[in-house]
C-alpha cells in the first residue's frame, strides 16, 4: 500500500496534470525521492541543494506540519495523507 | 435603544434579528474599523460584503489603476473605470450599496514608510495584496502593531485563507518564513488565475472579519484552509506558532519593517 500525496495545481505539469499521486514511505526525503524517480523535477521544485525543504513549501502529514515534527525525516506510512502546500501570493 | 434611523434598522434587519448579533452586534460592526490592503479581487469581494454589513470604517489601500485584465475577476470595477484609480472605483460602489459606511481612500503602495501609520487607525487588517513583498511587510506591521490579519492568497484555482491574532498561533512568517526567491517562479505574465476563485477566498476573509467584529464562532486561527476550486475540496492543516519566528519568535531578529524587492507570485 502506498502514501497518497496532494500535488499544488503549480506543480501537476509534472505529474501529468494529477492532483493525488501515490509514493512509497519511509521518511518525507525517501518519500521525495520516490516521487522525483516517478516525475522528474519535483524535488528541485521542493528542496534547495542539500536536500532541505524550501522556506516557502509547507509539507503536512495528516494535517501536521513537517517543519514542527522531524523536517524531512518525519515518519510516513501507508494510509498517511501528505499534501505539499506553497505560498502563493495573488489577490 | 441603538440609535438605529428607522432606515438602518431596515437595512440590518437580517443581521438584528439573528440572536448572535442582534442591535448590540450590529452597533459594534458600525464601529468597526477594517483595512484592506488591496482592492483586486480579493479585496472587490471582502470590501463590498463588509460595506453591506456597515462596517463604520473601511479603508482601502491600492496604488493601481482598474486595467481591462482586471474585470475578470474585481467586481467592483466596471467597464467604464478602466484607467480610474481603484480606490476611488470601489469607494463609489461601496457608498453607492451604503452610505453609512465612510470609506477611506490611500492611492499609493503601502511600504516601510506608511504602512505602521495607516495600520494604527484600525481594528483589523485583510491582506488582499497580489505579492510577497507586501504580504510579509503587512504581517510585520500587524506584529508590531498587535493588530489582527485575515489572510487571503489566490493562484490558478488554489486558494488560502488563514487568520492570524497578535500573540494567539503564528503569524505570516510562522507559516511561509521566507518568500520564495525571484528566479524560482515563473512570471507574472504566465500565471493565471480562474476568477470566481477571489471570490471564494475574499468572501471567507469578509466572514472572519464579520466574526472577529462580533466575537462570535471560532476564528480560522492556527489553521490554514486550503480551496482547490478543480476539486471543489475545502481543507484545513494546522499552523503553528514558530518559536524561532524572526518576527513574533522568542527572540525576533527583525524589529523594523523591510522593503523586498517587487517580484512575481509563484
Ligand atoms: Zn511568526
Amino acid at each position: 500500500m502506498s502514501i497518497q500525496v496532494r500535488i499544488p495545481t503549480p506543480l501537476r505539469k509534472l505529474t501529468g496534470n494529477q492532483a493525488v499521486v501515490s509514493a512509497s514511505g519511509g521518511n518525507i526525503k525517501t518519500l521525495l525521492e520516490s516521487l522525483e524517480s516517478s516525475y522528474p523535477g519535483i524535488k528541485e521544485r521542493l528542496s534547495d541543494e542539500e536536500g532541505n525543504l524550501r522556506r516557502f513549501i509547507n509539507i503536512y502529514v495528516n494535517e501536521e506540519d513537517i517543519r514542527f515534527q522531524q523536517g524531512i525525516q518525519t515518519q510516513v506510512k501507508p494510509g498517511d495523507d501528505v499534501s505539499i502546500v506553497p505560498a502563493i501570493a495573488g489577490g | 435603544m441603538f440609535d438605529f434611523t428607522e432606515e438602518q434598522i431596515k437595512r440590518y434587519s437580517r443581521h438584528i434579528l439573528l440572536p448572535e448579533v442582534g442591535g448590540q452586534g450590529q452597533k459594534k460592526l458600525n464601529q468597526a474599523k477594517v483595512l484592506l490592503v488591496g482592492t483586486g479581487g480579493l479585496g472587490s469581494p471582502a470590501a463590498f460584503y463588509l460595506a453591506a454589513a456597515g462596517v463604520g470604517t473601511i479603508g482601502l489601500i491600492d496604488a493601481d489603476v482598474v486595467d481591462f485584465s482586471n474585470l475578470q475577476r474585481q467586481i467592483l470595477h466596471s467597464t467604464p473605470d478602466v484607467g480610474r484609480p481603484k480606490v476611488i472605483s470601489a469607494k463609489e460602489k461601496m457608498q453607492a450599496l451604503n452610505p453609512d459606511v465612510e470609506v477611506v481612500t490611500y492611492q499609493a503602495l503601502i511600504n516601510s514608510a506608511n504602512a505602521l501609520d495607516i495600520i494604527k487607525d484600525y481594528d483589523i487588517v485583510l491582506d488582499g495584496s497580489d505579492n510577497f513583498p507586501t504580504r510579509y511587510l503587512v504581517n510585520d506591521a500587524c506584529v508590531f502593531q498587535g493588530k489582527p490579519l485575515v489572510h487571503g492568497s489566490i493562484f490558478r484555482f488554489d486558494g488560502q485563507a488563514t487568520t492570524f491574532l497578535p500573540e494567539d498561533g503564528p503569524c505570516y512568517r510562522c507559516l511561509y518564513p521566507d518568500p520564495p526567491p525571484p528566479g524560482l517562479v515563473p512570471s507574472c505574465q504566465e500565471a493565471g488565475v480562474i476568477g470566481v476563485l477571489a471570490g471564494v477566498i475574499g468572501v471567507v476573509q469578509a466572514t472572519e472579519a464579520v466574526k472577529l467584529i462580533l466575537g462570535i464562532g471560532q476564528p480560522l486561527k492556527e489553521r490554514l484552509l486550503i480551496y482547490d476550486a478543480l476539486d471543489l475540496a475545502f481543507r484545513t492543516v494546522k499552523t503553528r506558532r514558530d518559536p524561532q519566528c524572526p518576527v513574533c519568535g522568542e527572540n525576533p531578529t527583525i524589529k523594523e519593517l523591510i522593503d523586498y524587492e517587487q517580484f512575481c507570485s509563484i
